[in-house]
């Protein structure tokens, strides 16, 4: 049983991080970084402003850099006919979506927490600042990766699924936004507790919401 | 190249009904498979048969009666299960993992086949009946004793469907199960055959 799980996280890693399916996960971090680097010019020179408003555009990004991929995360493997042979040979779906859930978030969160360093030093944000936001982005990030498969699952095989997808993602990573920047303003370790919170809770149910909603696609 | 099923295998549908939509399919459909047993499915498209085909695998729920199997399943429909991006190689080695087949049996799957040749090409360069075999050689590894097999021939010439058939024939002597759902005739070891069109309602 391990090392089929092994062999399936190999597999989603080759398909979400290579680029194995358009785009891999070089294109959410670049439309990361230009979001950060469009942010100062539409703010205008005023260091301060930005210094105080950065950590914010950094998280909003993130979440949006997580959307981009929703649309390969699980119809693809629908469509082919990939769910329905692991389901004959007896694997629970809430095996496959919590080790697809480990793959999304490897294939986009730490390269963010890499790339938020040029685009913190793009917005002006001191070492302090920066020292949260990375451990936000870290407590955050697989709360999103949670998210985002349990949405892609929930639309997969829909017509318009990936627009609505982003739709759905929004409202539900409000909490994670909340205390993730929000610990920013109030630079303390207590938001950035809340948010590993919410990570948790969220990780916890993706698995089972995002099995049965790919049961249930089959139909 | 197929391996003797030690322990017995068995396909059973009691009183099957199926239901999509507002449509009911077919109804009191029953049948009973042992260890060596072919049958066909047969009936004009939209019929039912990929339909009976998913309830046997237990993907699709029946809407009455129930499905009693013992033995691993493998399935061949219309979706290979291999990834279009990768080389079919590669792609047939991930389920070779994960079903555990060695690489003397890989190889004689892929030589009887006549996949040998197509290994490097990625997946979705591959012709309808190319796919096929592909998804043939995934069945093969497997080593399952039951086979569903949705529309077996679609797209494959003359010389691969013989395979094909002397593929059934070895897997039902080794003791294995063919349930087979298609239009076009197939030779089976055993001449059983089911007429869906007979339990439309």
């Amino acid at each position: 049983m391990i090392s089929r799980l092994v062999l399936l996280l190999k597999r989603d890693l080759g398909l979400l991080l290579f680029g194995g399916r358009r785009g891999g996960t070089l294109l959410p971090l670049l439309f990361f970084l230009a979001v950060a680097m469009l942010f100062p010019f539409a703010v205008g020179p005023d260091a301060p402003l930005l210094a105080r408003t950065g950590g914010g555009v950094i998280w909003v990004a993130a979440l949006l850099a997580a959307i981009l991929p929703l649309d390969r995360l699980v119809e693809p493997d629908l469509e082919l006919g990939f769910f329905d042979q692991w389901a004959l040979r007896g694997i629970a779906e809430e095996w496959l979506l919590l080790v697809r859930i480990i793959a999304h978030w490897l294939s986009f969160g730490p390269p963010l927490m890499i790339v938020a360093l040029p685009a913190s030093a793009l917005l002006g944000i001191d070492g302090n600042q920066l020292r949260i936001v990375e451990l936000g982005l870290l407590a955050g990030t697989p709360g999103l990766a949670a998210i985002g498969v349990t949405v892609a699952a929930l639309t997969a095989g829909l017509r318009g699924g990936a627009a609505l997808g982003g739709m759905l993602v929004v409202p539900l990573a409000v909490p994670l936004l909340v205390f993730g920047a929000g610990s920013l303003a109030t630079g303390g370790t207590g938001g950035l507790a809340l948010t590993g919170a919410v990570s948790l809770i969220l990780l916890a149910i993706a698995p089972f919401a995002a099995g049965a909603a790919v049961r249930g696609a089959r139909g | 190249m197929q391996a003797t099923f030690l322990h017995d295998c068995y396909l059973t549908a009691l009183d099957l009904a199926c239901r999509r939509g507002e449509r009911v399919l077919f109804r009191e459909l029953s049948f009973a498979l042992a260890p060596g047993d072919a049958l066909q499915v047969t009936g004009a498209n939209g019929v039912g048969k990929s339909s009976l085909i998913r309830i046997l695998a237990g993907l699709l729920r029946p809407f009455h009666g129930s499905v009693e199997s013992e033995g691993a399943v493998g399935l061949v429909d219309e979706r290979p299960a291999l990834d279009p991006q990768l080389a079919l190689g590669k792609a047939l080695a991930f389920w070779a993992g994960f079903d555990g087949t060695g690489i003397m049996a890989r190889e004689a799957i892929s030589d009887r086949l006549g996949l040998s040749g197509l290994l490097d090409v990625p997946v979705r360069y591959l012709s309808t009946g190319q796919k096929k075999r592909a998804a043939l050689a995934r069945l093969l590894g497997q080593k399952a004793p039951v086979w569903l097999l949705d529309e077996p021939l679609n797209g494959l010439d003359t010389s691969a469907s013989k395979t094909v058939e002397s593929l059934i024939a070895e897997h039902c002597e080794a003791g294995g199960i063919v349930l087979v759902a298609s239009h076009q005739a197939i030779a089976l070891p055993s001449p059983r055959r089911i007429d869906l069109a007979e339990f439309a309602p």
